[in-house]
């Protein structure tokens, strides 16, 4: 019942960081709440929406189901790492190009779960895009422009993964 | 501008996580609010203890039932009315002892954290006296002992009724009469930020940062649930995580103000939950249907009457508008001589129906072009051309609400194309007689539908344009972004009346009642309608003082001066740079007068959109699973301001049509009224594995009466899917299902009954 | 937030059982999908927790010389579903667990705890009844074996102890050798959905295909733990392939199944539908064919 803390130390978006966390804290509200990455976003806090979607030494988790201390070690990618100097990521411009965005708070964690997805270099059929975007609930778009954002950017990769 | 499918504006900010929403903006140490919800479906509570929560670490202010003001307060988000007669029904408090649905709000706990908060409201003990729990409105409206309301001894919040011709007459000469019943679930809304508020003073006024459409409407209800002068409440809107009207409504902020004035101002934060939001802001009212219909030799329309009986909740909200605005509808589109129509809306002990995108439409056409199925299949016709043959073709109006009308009506242009993509008349007979386990069929439905609320309700929007020192534009208005791109589109209406590139033209976001224009938010698809007109008018005016001002700078008498992309002409001669005008305006040591032009416009019109979508499915017999193949949507909303948000709008309205036709549903205990699966596992909203490919195509009339030829499309796109689902599984199997969703149990059995299993 | 009293971190099995011995109230956390749910709905609201998240010792899959196929507790969803020894051997259970929830939960949520929880739904448990899985358990004094049936004792009770601790599911290779799997998960989405029925088969036939040598049919959801079908087995071993044998494997199930009515779905529903995905599960084990239905 007391307060009890504990030390994490792990990398976000590139940076080392060691931050004291209460051990009832989700790994949601040590982002949003201690280094103020808001992108990450609450909806349902039981790993149904996927709005809160990270990515986790590689692999997207839900973060408000994920308990902050176990991010000790680990790498963590939130949306705010994916710009470089003002660049935004493939995915990220496709998602504008396709009008993948609507009222955009289920955007981030569609961006980090296409990320993680197009990282694996992987090339999927639209229905196998399908099941791998089915972590992520949007009620705006009807999924059509963000699974299509997706596919354009895998086959962008796969022809590039050809030509060379 | 308008026409071209330019990148949104917030397009950026939200695909790099920089777009704040409300709980991005609420300060570090914050408080916590959560409310004690009853555990009984109907009663009084008899006694309150809230002596151990008080006494949990970090809890800060406990207060219930008895600690708020004691008269009630509407909670629509309409605009208010000075008639008596035409202002919303004001049944609820901020808290209540008299519990009337299983959830009701009955204490709150302000804690330094929501764990502290968490635990005190387990120690609340409350007792109460029960009465018995209804959540039918067939059954609630023969009364009860006592009332929900005691103000409404039958519990029917309303009726009314309309009768065009003689419907008894016109049933006599039909050849053919049909009969059905058909019935809508309680669905929710399901935007992906839950409601959430954080509330603070700023010395003697309320400040209330809110996830809202309705911004300067939340003000006044604020005001009236406190008590309080309605300029002492200010309420700030950031982007909002999806609202589809339940945002429309005013929901705990009335109480996350009250708590702030009870912790010295200090701010608090009431996010609602997940489960609190399916079971205690608002959802789409279920109503069942009892149809009518007759038709001749022909296979003409004589006669039709609509029965409906709205399940309206605990609470009026948005009340009787809902089943009211499907009388209206059935009124319209269909040539037919007699029509009568009557709707109840009745209280029952169960959550609460609201606003939800399409308000009564997607139920009240569910029902309708059900029937229309249903007659075609009895008079042996293929529905699309019985259809035809009953549509109007041009101009009509409704013949109570004037001006309701369809200045343009593309319907017939909308089902060519809609018919074609789907291959209609292939499929119709290539589906005709299969017997295997697994089958397919194709279905239509279509629609009409109001842009904004006029004459029902005042439309008003307010403008404001200021010319910054570079030439480029602030626009200011009250009308809100919810995720629609209503501020992309207003970007473009300026920059089109004022001949300048949408780069220049700086729209403000966020909403501040404090600060803007007069709007009454995000509704009715109203706002590229009523506020664009505004826009069009506060341009135009810009326009004039710009010219005005630069003929003062002008060192001769000009003639024909007109702006176009930063640049004042004269004739065809470039004359002064609007920047330059700009600074002059400033800073002239003799004539320096900031330009800013501000509209505040009542638009007295209302204009009909249409459409129709068509969808073919593939019924697997045995398992009970449909899979829907290919479904389009198709519609007349006049001009595309911006034709790739256009189909960003139909595609998400699908595929909320598509949920209400195949799995969406709120289910209740029989015994109390409790959501039984009011979360977002047991509650099937679609996910990208469950949503087929999209197409959306578009018909475009110019109408009359929108600003740039514009009308409804924000909410139309989720009203014909169900109907199409089901009409094209009626094809596939021959059986009729009238009551949505059409889950797999309610396929199997429906196919027992008819034999197929 | 989550309401816990206390947490402590095990690093090995060694530390987790002499933590639960030291905290008997302590409940074990894994993947937290299930355990993290359950704090926040109150059920375990105040609980302490043993975090068994970074063992090393219990995740990853081996295949033993013996054939033996061991899966460590603490092996996630979707390491399961890629991993080489599954899809060669056993690829059944790879199909079974990629149909758990959406690919994120599949990311964190761990097989062991998918058995532990006892939930009759569990979506790697069907495959995992018929392939006579065996359960390793560490409880610090030399550990014990059990058979996954006698595992499930009721709804939601599993046989476990305090300071028990489930670190590896083992399969015996006798138990797969020759062997086609098929799991039919019916539910009302395609994803982040709990099953409403779900049906797992194995087979073998002759190499002629034209005798069902042996037949396991297990069911999710069909009785308060998951359920063999075992008199439908045994009247359906010996049959010849045709559409005989998949006719009674359909309307034997049905009289085997015990479903239960409630607000998610009816008996009546659950016995048609346990009819039909038995079925086609049995003819998928024996005629092939790609995807899941």
């Amino acid at each position: 019942m007391n307060k009890e803390m504990r030390l994490v130390q792990c990398v976000v978006n590139g940076t080392e960081v060691a931050e004291y966390v209460d051990v009832r804290e989700s790994l949601l509200d040590m982002l949003r709440n201690r280094l103020g990455l808001t992108s990450v976003k609450k909806g349902c806090e039981v790993g149904e929406c996927g709005a809160c979607t990270v990515i986790v030494d590689g692999e997207t988790v839900d973060s408000c189901i994920y308990l902050a201390v176990w991010a000790d070690g680990k790498n963590i990618r939130t949306l705010e790492g994916l710009e470089k100097d003002g660049a935004l990521t493939r995915i990220q411009e496709a998602f504008i190009e396709e009008g993948a965005i609507q009222c955009g708070f289920c955007t981030p964690g569609f961006v980090m779960s296409a990320t993680a997805l197009l990282e694996r270099g992987e090339t999927l059929s639209r229905e196998a895009i399908r099941r791998e975007m089915s972590g992520n609930l949007c009620r705006c778009t009807g999924y059509q422009n963000i699974i299509n954002a997706v596919e354009k950017v895998m086959k962008e990769q796969g022809n590039h993964g050809e030509a060379e | 501008m308008i026409g071209k499918s330019i990148t949104r504006v917030d397009a950026y900010d939200k695909v790099t996580g920089r777009a704040k929403f409300t709980d991005d903006l609420t300060p570090r140490g914050c408080l916590v609010a959560k409310v004690y919800h009853a555990r009984i479906g109907n009663g009084i509570v008899t006694s309150i203890d809230t002596s151990e929560a008080e006494k949990v670490p970090g809890v800060v202010k406990v207060v219930t039932f008895k600690d708020v003001p004691d008269h009630c307060y509407p909670t629509p988000g309409h605009p208010w009315s000075v008639e008596l007669a035409h202002q919303d029904v004001a049944d609820r408090n901020i808290l209540t002892g008299r519990v009337r649905y299983y959830g009701d709000d009955i204490a709150a706990v302000v804690a330094e954290d929501e764990i502290a908060a968490a635990r005190a409201l387990k120690k609340i003990k409350v007792e109460y006296e029960e009465y018995p729990v209804e959540i039918h409105p067939r059954k609630s409206m023969y009364g009860s002992n006592p009332p929900i309301h005691f103000d409404k001894k039958d519990n029917v919040l309303a009726r009314t009724n309309f009768f065009i011709g003689d419907v008894d007459e016109g049933l006599k000469k039909a050849d053919t009469v049909v009969k059905g019943s058909y019935r809508t679930p309680i669905v929710q809304h399901c935007h992906i930020e839950n409601s959430i508020s954080c509330a603070y003073m700023e010395k003697d006024r309320i400040v209330v940062v809110a996830s809202t459409q309705i911004p300067h409407i939340m003000r006044r209800v604020i005001g009236q649930a406190l008590g309080i002068p309605w300029g002492r409440i200010r309420v700030i809107k950031p982007y909002i995580g999806g609202g589809f009207g339940n945002k429309q409504d005013v929901l705990y902020e009335p109480l996350n103000a009250f708590l702030t004035m009870q912790v010295g101002g200090r701010p608090v934060k009431l996010e609602v939950s997940r489960e609190e939001t399916f079971c205690n802001t608002r959802t789409r009212h279920s109503i069942e249907y009892d149809l009518t219909a007759g038709v001749d030799k022909e296979g003409l329309l004589t006669a039709k009457e609509m029965k409906a009986y709205s399940n309206q909740g605990a609470y009026a909200s948005h009340g009787h508008a809902i089943a009211a605005n499907g009388l209206t509808a059935f009124r319209l589109q269909y040539a037919c001589p007699n029509i009568r129509g009557e709707a109840y809306t009745v209280y029952t002990n169960t959550p609460v129906a609201g606003a939800m995108r399409a308000y009564g439409i997607p139920q009240a056409t569910f029902a309708n072009e059900c029937l229309m199925d249903d007659i075609a299949a009895k008079i042996g016709m293929d529905p699309l051309e019985f259809r035809k043959k009953n549509l109007i073709h041009g101009y009509y109006e409704d013949a109570y609400l004037k001006p309701i009308a369809a200045n343009t009506n593309g319907i017939f242009q909308c089902l060519k194309k809609g018919a074609d993509y789907i291959h209609w008349e292939e499929k119709r007979k290539a589906y005709s007689h299969q017997t295997g386990d697994i089958r397919r069929g194709v279905g239509m439905a279509l629609f009409c539908y109001k842009t904004g609320v006029w004459p029902i309700s005042l439309e008003i929007a307010g403008a404001r344009l200021s010319l910054n020192q570079d030439g480029s534009m602030q626009l200011s208005l009250g009308a809100t972004e919810i995720g629609q791109g209503a501020d992309t589109v207003f970007t473009q209406m300026a920059a089109q009346t004022l001949h300048m590139d949408v780069e220049d033209i700086h729209l403000e976001t966020v909403q501040d009642t404090d600060v803007s224009p007069f709007d009454t938010g995000a509704y009715g698809s109203r706002q590229s309608f009523v506020t664009g007109t505004a826009v069009k008018e506060c341009a135009l005016l810009m326009e004039k003082k710009i010219l005005d001002y630069a003929r003062k700078l002008l060192p001769d008498e000009r003639r024909g001066l007109s702006l176009d992309h930063g640049w004042i002409y004269a004739g065809e001669e470039k004359v002064l740079t609007l920047e330059q005008l700009a600074l002059e305006s400033y800073y002239s040591l003799t004539d320096a007068s900031a330009i800013t032009a501000e509209v505040s416009t009542q638009v007295k019109k209302n204009t009909l959109s249409t459409g129709c979508c068509f969808a073919e499915v593939e019924v697997d017999i045995r398992l009970g699973k449909i899979k829907v193949l290919d479904i389009i949507n198709v519609h007349d909303s006049g001009i595309l301001l911006n034709p790739q948000l256009a189909r960003m709008q139909v595609h998400g309205g699908m595929s909320m049509g598509l949920g209400y036709g195949l799995s969406e549903q709120l289910i209740l205990d029989e015994k109390t009224g409790r959501p039984l699966n009011g979360n977002l596992l047991d509650y099937k909203l679609m996910t990208a594995l469950d949503t087929p490919d999209l197409a959306a195509d578009f018909v475009e009339l110019e109408d009359p009466e929108g600003p740039y030829g514009n009308k409804a499309l924000g909410e139309p796109p989720a009203i014909p899917g169900a109907p199409a689902i089901r009409n094209a599984v009626l094809h596939a199997t021959g059986v009729a299902f009238n009551e949505i969703p059409l889950t797999p149990q309610r396929l199997v059995e429906g196919f027992k009954e008819a034999g197929l299993l | 937030m989550f309401d816990i009293e206390k947490y402590y971190h095990a690093g090995t099995i060694r530390e987790a059982v002499l933590l639960l011995k030291e905290h008997p109230d302590a409940r074990l956390i894994c993947g937290g999908t299930d355990v993290l749910i359950k704090i926040r709905e109150g059920k375990l609201s105040g609980a302490s927790l043993v975090g068994i998240s970074s063992i090393k010792e219990i995740k990853g899959v081996q295949k033993m010389d013996s054939g033996d196929i061991f899966i460590g507790a603490g092996t996630t969803f979707s390491h399961i579903e890629k991993d080489p020894v599954i899809r060669e051997n056993i690829p059944v259970l790879g199909e079974a667990v990629a149909q758990v929830g959406g690919p994120q939960i599949r990311n964190m949520g761990t097989i062991g705890g998918n058995i532990c929880n006892g939930a009759v739904s569990a979506d790697s448990v069907p495959a995992l009844f018929c392939m006579n899985a065996m359960l390793r358990i560490a409880d610090g004094t030399g550990g014990r074996m059990v058979p996954i049936h006698y595992f499930y004792q009721g709804p939601g009770r599993v046989d476990l102890h305090p300071g028990d601790l489930l670190t590896h599911i083992v399969i015996p290779g006798k138990e797969y050798d020759g062997y086609r799997g098929h799991y039919i998960k019916y539910s009302m989405r395609e994803a982040m959905d709990i099953a409403t029925l779900s049906c797992c088969v194995y087979s073998r036939t002759d190499s002629r295909k034209k005798v069902l040598e042996d037949v396991r049919i297990t069911f999710g959801v069909a009785a308060p733990v998951p359920f063999r079908c075992t008199r439908t087995e045994e009247a359906l071993k010996g049959m010849e392939i045709g559409g005989e044998l998949y006719e009674k494997a359909e309307t034997l199930v049905r009289e085997e199944i015990d479903p239960r009515n409630s607000w998610r779905a009816s008996r009546e529903f659950r016995l048609q539908i346990g009819g039909e995905i038995a079925k086609r599960a049995l003819r998928r084990t024996i005629e092939g064919g790609a995807g899941h239905e």
